[in-house]
């Protein structure tokens, strides 16, 4: 028996392994998936929690619903991978041999990065929404906070969803006007990027958004460490940020195993081909998601765009050939803009966001570098796609690469 | 494509306004560049980043500002003072390396 074993059963692994299981020879093949959490998240759906717009129900749903009868699933922590003895070591010693691996295990928060941080001001003044917890407890506070300060931070590059913070400062900027008390927050939107938008024809179509809305913007800030006694952040230059609210994107690492395992970058990243999606050192582990260390977002819709690429390489290199399709850094996204609307972007490592209509041509119904009310329900319609289409590995009608169609360049 | 004018060379631009052609890269253009955005000399401590700059550039790695904070000699503070406001950005221009890539 040959052994795929499949770390992750996130998006991009729950993708594959329902795109696989059908395909790989059951005489021949034994599949493995191993996660150490139960319940599957639709993270983009964190985004919405914090203003009361999606319940627990709307973003939880466990993950074994979503992966194929005949798969083995391993529920454990992951202690290391030994790549040259073609093996998985997991949380009390068990073994798992492998042919070939599939890494999945996205990106996560590290707290610890940015001093003071975890201080006295966690979830009390200081607040992520890219865990459950930290949505869930943004939620309770913003039922009674009265305004003020709120300084939305992203603390180094990359993240998962670069756009989610803009996002999530778009909706507060709506939140607060629907409550009648806009006027009593200022809010600050603080980057380490040189502004909110740093392409050409995206900064030319949206780049007066942030003041059309009122909100600050600070860029080229890098956090060094939060003062928790004078609620403020300070800069690796010495700026110093007041703040009654912080909400704050902290750094985005891989999973800590990959460390352990001697595989990843400075940001335990794994090294990956950015076109066969193959591990640049060895050739019988395939990486997806979050947990590569490509040059494109990280995002769920680059994962679906994967899916088909990483199905024809893995299946090529079972076959003993070369790896022959490649990925172009496909990525799209929806930006919620608040007030019911939202804008789209579509791109890859060679293209940035161009305007046009997406995915027909004069008909779009999506609008790409446009607020329109079209946009947001692209949006809100998602998770259902996300929940019934995406995750089990079926085809949404948009191509895997990006096209040209309906752009203008 | 658009040019200007450093040192009496007329000096190729890319589309981010920074230099197009590597072949026209010398440390004289680095420290003309330098003083056009207001960096003024180049110290040693300047040049560590910008030779680690155009490393890691030539060997096709993603530049990061933990990078180049952790791996160049300077740390993330030094970096700051060496080029205010927009290290990473600076450094590239002055460089004569691509603007660092960011996806929106």
């Amino acid at each position: 028996m040959k052994r795929l074993v499949i770390l992750g059963a996130g998006t991009a692994g729950t993708m594959m392994v329902n795109k696989l299981f059908p395909v790989l020879d059951r005489d021949q093949w034994e599949i493995t998936i191993v996660d150490q959490h139960e319940q599957h998240y639709y993270q983009p759906g964190f985004l919405f929690v914090p203003f009361d717009i999606y319940s627990r129900k709307d973003v939880v749903k466990p993950k074994r619903d979503f992966l194929p009868k005949g798969v083995a699933v391993v529920m454990s922590k992951i202690d290391r991978v030994e790549p040259d003895r073609n093996r998985v070591i997991l949380e009390h010693n068990n073994v798992l041999a492998y042919d070939y691996l599939l890494i999945a295990t996205g990106a996560k928060l590290t707290f610890e990065e940015t001093e003071g941080l975890t201080g006295e001001l966690w979830r009390k003044k200081i607040f992520d929404f890219y865990t459950i917890e930290g949505a869930f407890a943004l939620c309770e506070f913003l039922k009674h906070w009265e305004g003020g300060k709120l300084v939305v931070n992203i603390a180094e590059m990359p993240i998962k969803c670069p756009v989610a913070p803009l996002e999530f400062i778009f909706l507060a900027d709506w939140f607060f006007t629907e409550r009648g008390i806009r006027e009593k927050v200022d809010l600050h939107y603080v980057t380490p990027l040189p502004g909110a938008f740093t392409k050409p024809r995206a900064t030319e179509m949206l780049g007066d958004m942030l003041d059309r809305k009122n909100i600050r913007l600070t860029a080229d800030y890098s956090i060094s460490s939060i003062d928790n006694e004078k609620q403020k952040i300070v800069s690796y230059d010495e700026k110093e940020i007041d703040f009654d609210l912080l909400v704050t994107v902290p750094t985005n690492v891989g999973d800590p195993y990959i460390e352990r395992s001697g595989m990843g970058d400075d940001l335990n990243f794994v090294p990956t081909d950015k076109h066969t999606l193959r591990a640049k050192e060895h050739e019988n582990i395939f990486v997806m998601g979050d947990a590569a260390d490509l040059p494109s977002s990280k995002a769920g819709s680059v994962a679906h765009f994967q899916s088909d690429i990483l199905m024809e390489n893995l299946l090529d290199a079972i076959e003993g050939k070369e790896p022959g399709a490649q990925f172009d850094g496909h990525a799209n996204c929806f930006i919620e803009s608040g007030f019911g609307k939202g804008i789209l972007i579509d791109f890859n490592y060679e293209t940035e966001p161009l305007p046009g209509k997406y995915p027909l041509p004069g008909i779009g119904p999506f609008s790409l570098l446009q607020e329109t009310r079209w946009n947001h329900y692209g949006k809100m319609m998602f998770r259902w796609a996300y929940w019934n289409v995406l995750l089990k590995g079926l085809a949404l009608p948009v191509p895997s690469q990006m096209s040209m169609v309906g752009k203008k360049a | 494509m658009a040019a200007k004018e450093i040192n009496g060379k007329s000096i190729e631009l890319d589309g981010d306004g920074y230099l197009a052609d590597p072949s026209q890269w010398d440390e004289e253009l680095a420290k003309a560049l330098a003083q056009e955005i207001a960096i003024g000399e180049l110290t040693d401590d300047h040049w560590k980043v910008i030779t680690y700059v155009r490393k890691e550039h030539e060997a096709g790695t993603a530049l990061t500002m933990r990078k180049v904070a952790k791996q160049s000699g300077v740390d993330m503070k030094g970096f700051y003072q060496l080029f205010p406001d927009g290290p990473l950005k600076k450094a590239s221009y002055i460089a004569g390396i691509p603007k660092p890539k960011s996806c929106v």
